[in-house]
């Protein structure tokens, strides 16, 4: 099988079972030359492993994986093309910074000189300059970080594997950390395989995302289509939150269905290339802060949900309001944006409101089984 | 109240080193006391017991055959049982738990049983004569699992991740194993080595029924307790042992209950 | 696997060549990726030895136990007799630990001494267990400053010679030895007291003695391992100090306090040169019997059997012990120690 001209690793039904435990299961994708790619899902997905199986460190059960078109399982981890930042970030505790970072270019045939010079290099971009002579637990956190970051670089490896390296470091670093390791990442061309189990930093951060979920990948898109066109439910509540409305397709006009969804009514959404068809099961999902609130019943609007404001939170810029309509069996949530200044502090709890939103705003998902 | 149930405990704590120690510290105490007899009252300061032995051939054929056995057994055991540990340690076994407990059964057999078990089956079935060879045979099976003990604290207590980045970085796994996994677990190898020649040393029973013309030292000791006029020269000796393994045993101790380099990282 | 289609290239290759090319890399690609492979491969050195020292000379003592010794020879047509021979009533007579002698009985020598030797055992094991208990609890709860000096300060006289700690009691104890010569020039006593040595007693304190550095560490590690919130929590509940000590310390630390017990119950059973040191006749255990049936009674077939028998009673009381402790005790439990 030879690789698709874009495709730079692929991975052909890879499954990796430990005994009975799945970890892993039929995944299948590409990912393209230079692209920043992100694992995301829940601990336990199988992303991870994943990773692991992409560095050498887990074979896969069955099915293969390509890198740059050579199939790898026969390779073992110390002749892949592939360096990795560890979780841990696995800073040898008995070495020095310098010796880390020269670690893996034992093999590359470099003269002493060349050695001292490539690693005061990628000191100085690490901004560790005069760092060297330290050992591991003299470092804080971040910059044992930027020295994994640098002993994986300075191998040339094409790609670079990340197992959620910014996962130990507080709010603030990981913020800067974020921005850094993109603007790295765009200057040396790289291919970057990134797992993260935070949805915010993979959006931030990648080209592309698989999202995984119980070994599975459910959706592999980039950050805006897996946002306002997730391919299922469980990717539209897994990345930011989504709103349901499940019910029955009662019409197809063109791009347009109609779901009945009881008691909300009768609601139009955009089909969006799902097959569907008159009397299937389908949920229409829509975001919360796509939602407008009115206060007194709209008029000549199409889609449009009665019901009771239970509970509001004020975050300043923004407020969140739960909305409870009578039949559904949970509440809907609701975001606006405080674009005006107002101190108006009026009680919304209790109060009586009609939720609204355009049709292009909602999303078709179509039912398991449906 | 607080203050004297405090107060008691570290009475017992005292009262029990004081009881662990006692009977050892009176043989070199009345190792260096002027008379035949072991007992009270001293009859004055001497050294010639110390010289009787350093002049006793026997004694030094001995210890010349406690060495020969316990430095090969030390240094085969913790190879053994370092391959041991890095094998149950960071490899996912099937019937991983049956042979850890395989090699921790000689610590729960009575070492008799061992020795007749070897015995018959050297001597009798396999014809092979009692010599230092079966004795460090002997030897080699209750050493392995201390060493390995040992070994797996050692190894489990360092990040694997760092064996995993080293291969990652290209280098192979015999090159990861001496520039990583070896100079990280060296306090546990010599810990180990230390903990084997002590054992092996001070071993009786075992070498009472492998040891064919050449014995032990212990088993020197326990052909002379039969003659009371030797007992000083087996004092002396015996001071000379226990000081030997004391100094052993907690540098071993300290070693591998010293701090592990690798710090534990708020991730996992 | 997708592994032959990448190779198609190659055709012009032998066909021979091709097929081993494609079986190298299979061959290689199951070693990556089978940690059973792998580990077992660094265990083979380790496996041999068990396999050799222990599996061998324990089934080879299995089979002797049905043999019989012919003066020098051994006989290994099958019989039971061994066996037999354990429960049959000898002539002889026959101690239970040195206090109820049975002269007129004639009691089966072996199947007594095996009592003897459990029974002694046992209060070996108990007395161990409440004196290292404390020290432990010690350790644990109130040390704060030096604590690996400490253990290392209590582990230290287990590694060092068995044999001369037993020596030490028998010169503390003997009939001119030193806790008899210091009472007498203390003036205490006129003769020597002939009780001290060669009885259950002395075995048993020397045995003690000889265990107990060994026994705090398991229960010290069980100790360490509460989390001590639970223990606020207990206060904060209401329990008293005593009652605290009971309802929680007590039962989380039993894993340690169970481990120990074995870890000294079963090798004192078959113990042979502290009861042969200090015990005389009334405080012999079966390992001298076993020792001499394989020396001087050269009867290795009968030995066997004996040992045996011995490995079985421990075995079936321990399982029976566990059974009662109701606890899953797992040997890693004991290696951390």
């Amino acid at each position: 099988m030879a690789s698709k001209d874009n495709s730079f690793i692929s991975l052909q039904g890879v499954a990796k079972h430990f005994g009975s435990l799945r970890a892993v299961e039929d995944v299948t994708f590409d990912i393209k030359r230079g692209e920043f790619f992100s694992l995301l899902g829940p601990s336990g997905c199988g992303k991870t492993t994943l990773l692991r199986m992409l560095a050498g460190f887990e074979v896969p059960s069955s099915g293969e994986i390509y890198i740059d078109g050579q199939p790898m399982s026969a390779v073992p981890p110390n002749a892949r093309p592939t360096n990795m930042v560890f979780q841990s970030y696995a800073i040898f505790p008995h070495l020095t910074v310098a010796q880390n970072i020269a670690y893996g270019l034992r093999k590359k045939g470099l003269s002493k000189a060349e050695l001292a010079d490539t690693v005061e290099q990628a000191l100085q971009r690490i901004r560790l300059g005069g760092y060297g002579q330290r050992l591991a637990h003299q470092l804080s956190g971040g910059q044992r970080q930027r020295v994994a970051l640098a002993r994986a670089l300075v191998c040339r490896p094409k790609v670079l594997l990340l197992d959620e390296p910014l996962a130990a470091l507080d709010k603030k670093l990981r913020e800067e950390m974020q921005i850094e390791l993109r603007q790295l990442q765009r200057s040396v061309g790289i291919t970057f395989v990134f797992v993260t189990h935070d949805q915010e930093e993979a959006l931030a951060l990648s080209d592309r995302i698989a999202v995984m979920s119980k070994g599975r990948t459910l959706q592999v898109d980039s950050a805006a289509r897996l946002y306002e066109a997730p391919s299922c439910r469980e990717v539209a509540g897994f990345i930011g939150s989504m709103n349901f409305f499940d019910g029955t397709v009662t019409d197809v006009d063109g791009d347009i269905a109609t779901v009945d969804a009881g008691s909300a009514g009768a609601l139009r959404v955009p089909v969006n290339g799902h097959a569907t068809r008159r009397g299937a099961k389908a949920t229409v999902a829509v975001r919360p802060e796509k939602m407008e609130i009115a206060w007194q019943p709209p008029q000549g609007v199409t889609n449009s949900v009665a019901g009771r404001v239970t509970a509001e939170a004020y975050f300043g810029d923004r407020s969140h309001y739960h909305v409870e309509v009578s039949g559904l069996p949970h509440h809907i949530a609701v975001a606006l944006q405080n674009s005006q200044r107002s101190l108006d502090t009026t009680e919304a709890r209790g109060r009586r409101v009609w939720l609204t939103w355009p049709v292009e705003s909602s999303v078709l998902l179509p039912q398991a089984g449906g | 109240m607080r203050r004297r149930s405090i107060g008691w405990l570290e009475l017992y704590g005292l009262l029990f080193i004081a009881l662990l120690y006692g009977p050892m510290l009176l043989l070199p105490l009345f190792s260096f006391n002027d008379s035949l007899y072991i007992a009270f009252p001293f009859k004055g300061f001497t050294v010639k017991w110390y010289e009787a032995m350093v002049q006793d051939s026997a004694l030094l054929a001995a210890l010349r055959n406690s060495l020969s056995v316990a430095i090969p057994v030390s240094i085969v055991s913790t190879a053994f049982g370092l391959l041991t540990a890095k094998a149950l340690t960071r490899f996912r076994l099937p019937g991983r738990r049956a042979i850890v407990g395989l090699i921790m059964v000689p610590l729960v057999i009575p070492f008799i049983i061992l020795g007749i078990a070897l015995l018959t089956t050297l001597r009798k079935t396999f014809d092979v004569p009692l010599s230092l060879w079966t004795v460090a045979a002997g030897h080699i099976l209750i050493c392995l699992p201390f060493s390995v003990m040992v070994l797996i604290s050692r190894l489990e207590g360092f990040d694997r991740s760092l064996e995993e980045a080293s291969l990652d970085l290209g280098e192979s796994a015999w090159s990861t194993f001496w520039r990583i996994t070896f100079p990280i677990v060296l306090p546990g190898v010599v810990s180990s080595l230390l903990m084997c020649f002590t054992a092996s040393f001070d071993e009786f029973l075992i070498a009472f029924f492998l040891s064919g013309d050449g014995a032990t030292l212990p088993v020197f000791i326990w052909s002379q307790l039969r003659f009371p006029q030797k007992l000083p020269n087996v004092l002396a000796l015996g001071s000379c042992i226990l000081v030997l393994s004391f100094l052993l045993i907690a540098i071993a101790e300290k070693l591998r209950r010293g701090g592990i380099p690798t710090e534990k990282h708020s991730g996992f | 696997m997708a592994a032959d289609a990448i190779s198609s290239g190659a055709g012009q290759e032998p066909r021979a060549q091709r097929w081993s090319i494609v079986l190298c890399r299979r061959l290689r690609a199951w070693y990556l990726g089978s940690d059973a492979a792998r580990g077992y491969l660094l265990l083979m050195p380790t496996l041999a030895v068990l396999f050799a020292l222990l599996v061998v000379p324990v089934a080879t003592l299995f089979l002797t136990s049905f043999c019989t010794q012919v003066y020098f020879k051994i006989d290994c047509s099958f019989t039971l007799a061994n066996y037999a021979t354990i429960f049959e009533p000898s002539g002889e007579v026959g101690y239970f630990l040195g206090i109820v002698p049975y002269p007129e009985m004639e009691t089966p020598i072996y199947a007594v001494l095996l009592v003897r030797s459990i029974w002694m055992a046992f209060l070996v094991t108990l007395s161990v267990m409440l004196l290292a208990y404390p020290m432990a609890y010690f350790l644990a709860f109130r040390v704060t400053r030096n604590k690996i000096r400490w253990l290392i300060l209590i582990t230290v006289p287990f590694w060092t010679s068995y044999l001369l700690r037993a020596f030490a009691w028998k010169v503390i104890l003997g009939y001119g030895g030193v806790i008899n010569s210091g009472l007498i020039s203390a003036g205490i006593i006129q003769e020597p007291l002939s009780f001290l040595l060669y009885n259950p007693t002395a075995v048993i304190i020397t045995l003690t003695h000889a265990w107990l550095a060994f026994a705090v560490l398991p229960i010290y590690v069980s100790l360490e391992k509460i989390d001590r919130s639970l223990l606020e929590a207990a206060s904060d509940l209401g329990d008293s100090r005593i009652e605290r000590f009971l309802r929680i310390t007590l039962p989380l630390s039993m894993p340690g306090v169970v481990a120990a017990s074995l870890l000294v119950f079963i090798p004192t059973v078959g113990e042979y040169v502290t009861p042969t040191l200090v015990g005389g006749s009334s405080g012999k255990m079966l390992g001298s019997v076993i020792q001499s049936l394989f020396g001087q009674a050269n009867n290795q077939p009968l030995g066997s059997a004996v040992s045996l028998v011995m490995m079985l009673v421990v075995t079936l009381l321990v399982c029976a012990f566990l059974k009662v402790t109701g606890s899953k005790l797992k040997a890693r439990e004991v290696q951390d120690a």
